[in-house]
């Protein structure tokens, strides 16, 4: 296709960086399982050990505590269950688990499914209309019957609205009753300082392709002292927690990319942020009666630089995405899909939009090859194109007599 | 022109979304999701808009090349096509689901949403031809394979439908396209085609509709009358139907007795003989023209079924919107419900939904209820 591409949806994935793609490929080329104890063996168990160095340097964690996965997915899967099953394990009264309403999917399906099938008693803990979770209710949640908490997690911040939440709140309340608390911080990792060890964390997840690294590998960066129960059982890599051979060059990609977006997060969550806000400026003079999900103030400590996301009235997501994507235009809805289906956020119906806006809604995620011309792009198109999926919009909610 | 390919997983979507793509077309596919459970789908044999059918649909559209979404059309397909087959059951006729879900789903929700958006036409695999009049207007003809003709159910179509409605297929074999889509690398060669209604998984109607209606037990009678047995739901039972019946005694002149009648509101089944299933003639309500609406007497063919041979009739309309149409050889075992479709040779000149039946038998048309 010729129509020139204008990429929009960093949060989705995001390039590999230049560096990393040379770290991969130079790794590929070379024999090796850390695991052996041969020469071979030794070298790629050198690489996978200065990755881990590297990682935990670049995110405030020691090198022990970082344990290396498949992606976030399976970070926020070990996280949740293996910490649930180990605190439950511990003491069979740790049934709750209090989750924020707005958490991905790789964390809200793993609660669902103790509950399902472990009996766990899950608390969803509200959010107000930005998104950000309450901590008074966290506070009254854990207060009612502390002994009986199995976990807290909360993400660092949202990938569909952006919103940062108040993690050290977060951590102090649940630490007050000896809770542990787990963030799933892949949208947070070069896009806000991450410091494992300042905040106060239990467990962090982290994901290799948000942050110009490879896709299918990310960490789970746990506390020494805290148990957990693995998921994937086999030679006993990882300390036990994560068996498997280790994927040298995606680790040494995963370091390598955590590295750079931690190093350059400073300048570019400044450039990001005004970037984003120029973006938000345009489609609100493109289209005034846009709605701005999420915290309008752009703070870095409130609202992920690189994030916008936006509801338009009288339009279907879907039919937004069409006409965009005609155009050259790449975004999403931020939502997630059932056989491709478009179902309305649980993010925004938890911050209270009713599922018209919800559907209506659309996110543009800004990342480390985002330009002007990306957004002067989309200005252009989105006034024309939210126009359009107006008619299509009004045409679907006709219903044809008989 | 800017295509929508409407694209079900299935073979015949695929080449025709592939032909519009060669044609140069700008094409863009969308399947259909019109179950409002795929999930539940997942494993049905059969039936449309299971998840396989949507990736099978996404594989086809990525090796085509071509841009590739899924519309959510459940809501609008259970109100326009389920509730509406339920209904029609529920009111003792039999209804054509596939020939409604053209009407309004299709080329209706599909069609309109499609133009709104900036497109010119929607694509789909029917094998039916449209066919330039040449002065402007598109005629609907029969396809060329006989064995795979659906200009039945596409006989609800209006001319605006028709000016914006593409059907590849409508001159190809079967064979020729799955031979095709072989060639050209279509993983859904080999699938088999859909069969039956695609809402109802397990191919199992009555049960389907005992689910949705509940039971209403009632009598099974002959013309006059006579109680000859029981059943749990008149809207089991269709026109014709000769299975199934559960009447121990033979009828006393030992011929084989056929559904004749179906009340649900009075939950009478009546039975009789073959040739009290024969019909001369049926009312015809809710005309829709593929070209300009009738005229004066017409003279051609009529069908009855999506299936059914067609049969040489003549039809004249009686008020704007009813019909009458005299079937010059009797047809065996017609509903209301139906769609009786009007043919001038291979050109389809437009469909209407039978009210009434006359019977080769009797002198009076028999009301359709209502
Ligand atoms: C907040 C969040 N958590 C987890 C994930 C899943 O990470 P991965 O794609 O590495 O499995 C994502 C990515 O979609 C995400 O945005």
């Amino acid at each position: 296709m010729s129509v020139p591409r204008t990429y929009l949806d960093h949060a989705a994935t995001t390039p590999m960086r230049a560096e990393v793609l040379e770290v991969v490929t130079a790794r590929m080329r070379v024999l090796g399982n850390a695991s052996s104890l041969h020469a071979s063996g030794r070298a790629a168990r050198r690489v996978v050990e200065e990755s881990r160095e590297a990682l935990a340097a670049a995110l405030g964690a020691r090198p022990s505590e970082v344990v290396f996965t498949s992606g976030g997915t399976e970070a926020d899967n070990l996280a949740v269950k293996g910490l649930y099953r180990a605190r439950q394990a511990a003491d069979p009264r740790r049934r709750r688990v209090l989750a924020s309403a707005v958490e991905h999917h790789a964390v809200l399906d793993p609660v669902k499914w103790l509950a399902d099938a472990e009996e766990a008693q899950v608390e969803w803990l509200p959010v107000d209309p930005y998104g950000r979770v309450d901590v008074a209710a966290l506070r009254a949640s854990l207060a009612a019957d502390p002994g009986s908490v199995a976990l807290v997690t909360v993400m660092w911040a949202n990938n569909e609205v952006g919103t940062v939440q108040p993690l050290s709140d977060v951590v102090s309340a649940a630490h007050e009753h000896g809770v542990p608390v787990h963030s799933d911080a892949v949208q947070a990792v070069g896009q806000l300082p991450v410091d494992f060890a300042a905040s106060g964390l239990d467990a962090m997840t982290v994901s290799g392709h948000k942050v110009g690294g490879p896709l299918g590998v990310g960490a789970l960066v746990v506390r020494r002292e805290v148990e957990l129960v693995p998921l994937l059982h086999g030679g006993g890599q990882e300390r036990d927690v994560r068996s498997g051979t280790l994927d040298t060059p995606a680790i040494a990609g995963l370091s390598a990319a955590v590295v750079a977006s931690q190093e350059e997060q400073p300048e570019s969550g400044q450039r990001l942020a005004a970037l984003r806000d120029d973006l938000v400026a345009a489609v609100l003079g493109a289209v005034p009666d846009a709605v701005l999900n999420g915290d309008p103030s752009g703070d870095l400590r409130r609202r992920l630089p690189g994030n916008a996301h936006f509801s338009f009235p009288g339009c279907e997501g879907d039919s937004l995405l069409l006409l965009l994507d005609a155009r050259g235009i790449e975004c999403s809805t931020g939502s997630a899909c059932s056989a491709g289906v478009a179902q309305p956020s649980h993010v925004l119906v938890a911050m209270g939009a009713g599922p018209e806006l919800a559907r209506a809604s659309l996110r543009f995620s800004l990342g480390h090859t985002s330009t002007v011309a990306d957004v002067e792009a989309l200005a252009r198109a989105i006034g024309p194109v939210v126009e359009r999926a107006r008619l299509a919009g009004v045409v679907n909610t006709r219903k044809v007599s008989a | 022109m800017r295509v929508l390919a409407a694209m079900s997983g299935g073979v015949d979507s695929a080449v025709a979304a592939a032909r519009a793509v060669d044609a140069g077309h700008d094409v863009v596919g969308v399947h259909l999701a019109l179950a409002s459970n795929p999930a539940s789908l997942r494993n049905g044999a059969r039936g449309c808009c299971t998840l396989e059918d949507a990736r099978d649909a996404r594989r086809a559209a990525d090796l085509l090349g071509i841009p590739f979404y899924v519309w959510d059309l459940a809501e609008r397909f259970r109100a326009d096509v389920v509730e509406d087959f339920v209904a029609e059951y529920a009111a003792g006729r039999t209804p054509n689901p596939c020939l409604r879900c053209n009407e309004r789903v299709k080329f209706a929700a599909v069609l309109d949403r499609a133009v709104a958006l900036g497109f010119d036409a929607v694509c789909t695999g029917h094998y039916a031809r449209v066919v330039d009049a040449g002065d402007g207007r598109r005629e609907l003809h029969r396809a060329a394979d006989p064995a795979k003709d659906q200009s039945y159910v596409l006989g609800v179509l209006t001319a605006e439908q028709l000016q914006r409605a593409l059907f590849p297929l409508g001159d190809t074999l079967k064979g020729d396209v799955r031979e095709e889509a072989g060639r050209r690398g279509l993983a859904v060669a080999g699938k088999p085609d859909s069969h039956d209604v695609c809402f109802i998984a397990d191919g199992d109607t009555a049960g389907f509709l005992r689910r949705s209606l509940g039971a209403a037990p009632g009598a099974i009678v002959d013309a006059d009358g006579t109680v000859l047995g029981r059943h749990e739901g008149a809207y089991a039972y269709t026109v014709g139907q000769r299975r199934g019946l559960g009447l121990g005694r033979p009828a006393s002149d030992g011929r084989p007795r056929y559904v004749l009648d179906v009340s649900p509101v009075e939950r009478r089944v009546t039975v009789g003989p073959a040739d009290a299933l024969d019909v001369r003639a049926v009312l015809g309500v809710r005309p829709r023209w593929c070209g300009p609406p009738l005229g004066g007497e017409f003279h051609g063919s009529a069908q009855l079924r999506a299936h059914g041979e067609p049969v040489p009739a003549r039809a004249r309309r009686t008020a704007a919107d009813t019909l009458v149409v005299d079937l010059l050889r009797p047809v065996r075992g017609v509903a209301p419900g139906q769609a009786v479709v009007l043919y001038d040779g291979t050109r389809v000149v437009g469909s209407a939904t039978v009210d009434r039946v006359v019977r080769a038998s009797s002198d009076v048309a028999e009301a359709g209820r209502h």
